[in-house]
């Protein structure tokens, strides 16, 4: 027999909700993630009421779902997309970005990596980086200078409650102080950056993409073929298995550490701020002379150039014969993913 | 008559004699109910929930590596 919203007690409940000990109906459950974010943004300090923002957006279950929220709540939130060269997926990835965007009436920004830095996610694998640690870093240099330049002061990301207990939980593994202290919902603003807000982190993926089934939100279902096997992935598994067992672990850990632990962190977060200078390339601040986002794209598009070479001395020797495959076929990383945000 | 299961990742379609609770569904597939929907039609199924023989359902996760 079907179990009625714990809520309303009228309708039946489509979804549970066992760390709240919750069963909600569809409307239910929806008021219960608008109410969830806005909570979140208040909490945080996020967005002042109706304040306009840049919503990162992948196609994926979570940007979509926090830009159709902040819409529903009232916020003017345009979206960003940035293609990353990823191939099929790619491809697919913007359908549903633009989809989205066409529906709601919403305006999406969108940036090529290729044109914008001079290589792809599957041209940057190899160059002392993972693919996913290469991508994070080049998507979070290029979403703020597209939001910067497109006078955004508040770049929102879909950021999620696993996203950050799997990134909380890499850090603590590894004791990484300087990591754990940047970790938090809201990065402020200042000269040349965006804010940077996460108004999802108190809502799990299984809530998001519950979402987005319910609003009939059409969202990439296939993961990032680079990404498998990535160590973020392997620790979401982990965690899973613990919250399966003890509902309510996951958002346990990632709260207790806001409020208790973070707090404690702000000697180091000093510590590690007082060693940042400008980037002498794009005045990023980083501890070394040239930040690691300028290092990773001068090794990619070495790497390309160099490929480009082999590529034609191959031509000329075997005219008519294949050199191998080009840029665009991306294979799945073995590497794993940076764990910082 | 069965309940027939779509499987993602790799896409795959399994059948499963049915009255099966989603929980007991997804224990016998190895699959943890935190990783995953179960989806009826077009309407979400609950942990606790009941699935007939003659059901279709699509067992989706919900795990991605990153977002934006």
């Amino acid at each position: 027999m079907a179990v009625n919203c714990r809520r309303c007690r009228e309708a039946p409940a489509v979804i549970d909700i066992p760390h709240h000990q919750l069963s909600l109906c569809a409307p239910c459950f929806l008021k219960h993630c608008r109410d969830q974010v806005q909570r979140t943004i208040d909490a945080h300090k996020m967005l002042e009421p109706g304040e306009r923002c840049l919503v990162a957006v992948s196609g994926g279950k979570d940007s979509l779902a926090v830009w159709d929220i902040l819409l529903d709540l009232g916020y003017p939130a345009d979206g960003v997309y940035l293609g990353l060269g990823i191939g099929e997926y790619s491809d697919a990835s913007a359908e549903r970005a633009r989809g989205f965007a066409a529906k709601r009436g919403a305006r999406l920004i969108e940036v090529d990596l290729a044109t914008e830095l001079g290589f792809t996610i599957p041209e940057a694998r190899g160059a002392g980086r993972s693919s996913c640690s290469a991508c994070g870093l080049s998507k979070r240099h290029l979403l703020n200078r597209v939001a910067v330049e497109n006078g955004y002061r508040v770049l929102v990301t879909g950021h999620n409650l696993d996203d950050e207990v799997a990134v909380l939980f890499g850090n603590v593994m590894r004791w990484d102080l300087p990591y754990l202290a940047r970790q938090y919902p809201t990065l402020p603003e200042r000269e040349g950056f965006a804010r940077r807000v996460k108004p999802l982190v108190r809502l799990s993926e299984r809530e998001t993409a519950a979402y987005c089934v319910i609003r009939g939100i059409d969202y990439i279902i296939d993961e990032c073929p680079m990404a498998v096997g990535n160590k973020h992935l392997m620790y979401k598994e982990l965690i899973n298995a613990l919250e399966e067992k003890q509902p309510g672990a996951k958002y346990h850990f990632f709260l207790g550490f806001l409020d208790r632990v973070h707090p404690r962190l702000e000697d180091v977060g000093e510590e590690d701020r007082a060693g940042l200078r400008p980037c002498v390339r794009c005045g990023s601040p980083t501890i070394a002379e040239v930040c690691a986002f300028c290092r990773l794209a001068d090794r990619s598009r070495n790497k390309k150039a160099r490929r480009r070479k082999r590529q034609r001395v191959a031509e000329e020797e075997a005219p008519g014969v294949p050199a191998g495959p080009g840029p665009s076929h991306p294979e799945p990383a073995g590497g794993s993913r940076a764990p910082h945000r | 008559m069965a309940v027939t299961v779509k499987l993602h990742r790799p896409t795959r379609e399994v059948s499963v004699d049915g009255p099966v609770k989603v929980r007991e569904l997804c224990q016998q597939l190895g699959l943890n109910t935190e990783s995953v929907l179960v989806i009826r039609g077009d309407e979400l199924v609950p942990r606790d929930g009941v699935l007939a023989d003659g059901d279709s359902v699509e067992i989706r996760p919900v795990i991605s590596g990153g977002a934006a």
